[in-house]
């Protein structure tokens, strides 16, 4: 049976992706694990997180994560969810600065104070909270099935900026124009929270428990 | 297009049993929560709020499993208030599935409570509940009250709003008293005041009788969110209905 792996390292709500992995599982065994050992042998892997990026980078260096992360992206589907996904690139602005784990190229940056809709000139408030639309910049298995603009729902203060434009998997309005999704190789990730976007959101983690990577 | 405005249907729940009062009195039976729940997200709830309003401590371990049950088949952003007072209470609801927890009268004992839950589970899922009654027309003031409504604090609404936000609040969810329950509408200065005074989201509640009244809460009290009970409960309108009326009055939602 193929397993997939929800990388528990003690930040934050795991049961709500576990909870949503298992609704769309269909013969997918579903593990929270905070066992590098077990994750290394899962199938696919998912990495979530909430709360801030130091700790989270902290928590996934002191248990050894950051060297599963790198070695499973050799030949496994990985999935980062909000931290999870800021938690892959090289560095944060958040908390005066934090070196990630570099497994994608490109920053985490800071919305802003005085973020302002571009057409109405409206204040907009940070964090970015609840179901805006996610446009598609490419074609992708992950996107099977799900409408180009589908509403998804993110909550965050701090955004990624891929180096090169051609890893952005979608993109998001919110004041600017952002990244609301990466890829490269096996690796896919969302800003948005998919276990709590309802039907889109099963249909992603859905379409990640199908995808066999692009390594 | 852009960032939709959320229609959040709350339950007030007492010993596991969704429950709606008129003004904190006169409580009437609407139903089985995960039941509710569920209705509410095939509607098209954009999250759903629970109100723990049992008296007793020894049956909170009953919304512990309404949460479990609720989270493991509804897929949207879930908050739980009520009776939110140490971090291991947070702890054990977020664990049971809920997203956010709302802190309300420990917020006002102990506002360092509100620092210490969002440095360990982060902002995201802090909301502080605010209880607001207006206590002056000229100039408008409105006041903290605590306990249901009953008891004043002497705290100023607004400048409290502000510290809440300070001190690591995610999110504010007002709630004006003296128009809870009575299906005349939300305090739109209140709400106006509030949200204009703080850079995170505001939910408004309290006095929703009809759909206009969600409308007027976004345009004209800049409510970021519009929060409600019984017109749902009790089959008045659905989600849909409250969507729909929303779009036509120029508000962007999730349809």
């Amino acid at each position: 049976m193929n397993t997939v792996a929800v990388i528990d390292y003690g930040m934050g709500n795991l049961h709500s992706v576990a909870k949503a992995l298992e609704k769309v599982a269909e013969g997918t065994k579903v593990l929270v694990s905070s066992d590098p050992d077990e994750v290394r042998k899962a199938d696919r892997i998912v990495l979530p997180g909430v709360g801030a990026i130091r700790d989270c980078v902290g928590e996934i260096r002191r248990l050894g994560f950051d060297e599963v992360v790198k070695e499973v992206v050799v030949n496994k589907p990985l999935m980062g969810v909000c931290i999870g996904m800021q938690t892959l690139m090289d560095s944060s602005v958040e908390n005066n600065g934090v070196e990630c784990l570099g497994i994608l190229p490109g920053t985490v940056e800071f919305f802003g104070e005085d973020l302002q809709d571009a057409k109405t000139g409206q204040r907009l408030k940070v964090p970015h909270m609840g179901w805006n639309q996610v446009y598609q910049n490419m074609e992708h298995p992950m996107w099977s099935g799900i409408a180009d603009g589908a509403r998804f729902y993110f909550v965050h203060s701090y955004y990624v900026q891929p180096a090169a434009p051609e890893l952005i998997a979608a993109s998001c309005e919110y004041g600017i124009n952002f990244t609301a999704a990466v890829t490269q190789g096996n690796v896919f990730a969302t800003q948005f929270h998919p276990e709590k976007s309802q039907h889109a959101g099963l249909a992603l983690y859905a379409n990640f428990l199908k995808w066999d990577g692009n390594d | 297009m852009g960032l939709a405005k959320r229609i959040i249907p709350c339950l007030d729940v007492d010993n596991g049993r969704v429950v709606k009062g008129v003004q904190f009195v006169d409580i009437r039976d609407a139903g089985d929560p995960v039941e509710i729940a569920r209705r509410y997200d095939t509607e098209g709830a954009d999250e759903i709020t629970f109100l723990d309003i049992t008296a007793s401590s020894d049956n909170r371990e009953t919304m512990v499993h309404v949460v479990e049950e609720v989270a493991s088949q509804v897929f949207i952003p879930l908050t739980v208030g009520g009776g939110i007072r140490k971090v291991e209470d947070i702890r054990r609801m977020l664990n049971a599935g809920a997203d956010k927890v709302a802190i309300n009268t420990a917020a006002v004992f102990n506002p360092e409570f509100v620092k210490e839950a969002s440095e360990k589970f982060g902002s995201q899922c802090i909301v502080v509940a605010i209880d607001a009654k207006q206590v002056s027309e000229d100039p408008q003031k409105w006041e903290i009250f605590t306990h249901g409504g009953r008891k004043p604090t002497g705290i100023d609404a607004i400048e409290w709003a502000k510290k809440m936000v300070d001190y690591g609040a995610g999110e504010i969810l007002l709630t004006s008293m003296d128009r809870d329950g009575t299906k005349i509408g939300f305090d739109l200065a209140l709400t106006r005041a509030i949200s204009e005074a703080v850079n995170v989201p505001v939910i408004a509640s309290g006095g929703v009788g009809n759909l206009e009244h969600l409308s007027a809460g976004v345009k004209e009290g800049a409510a970021d969110a519009v929060l409600a009970a019984s017109i749902f409960h009790f089959g008045e309108y659905t989600i849909e209905e409250a969507k729909r009326q929303m779009a036509k009055d120029g508000i962007e939602v999730r349809l």
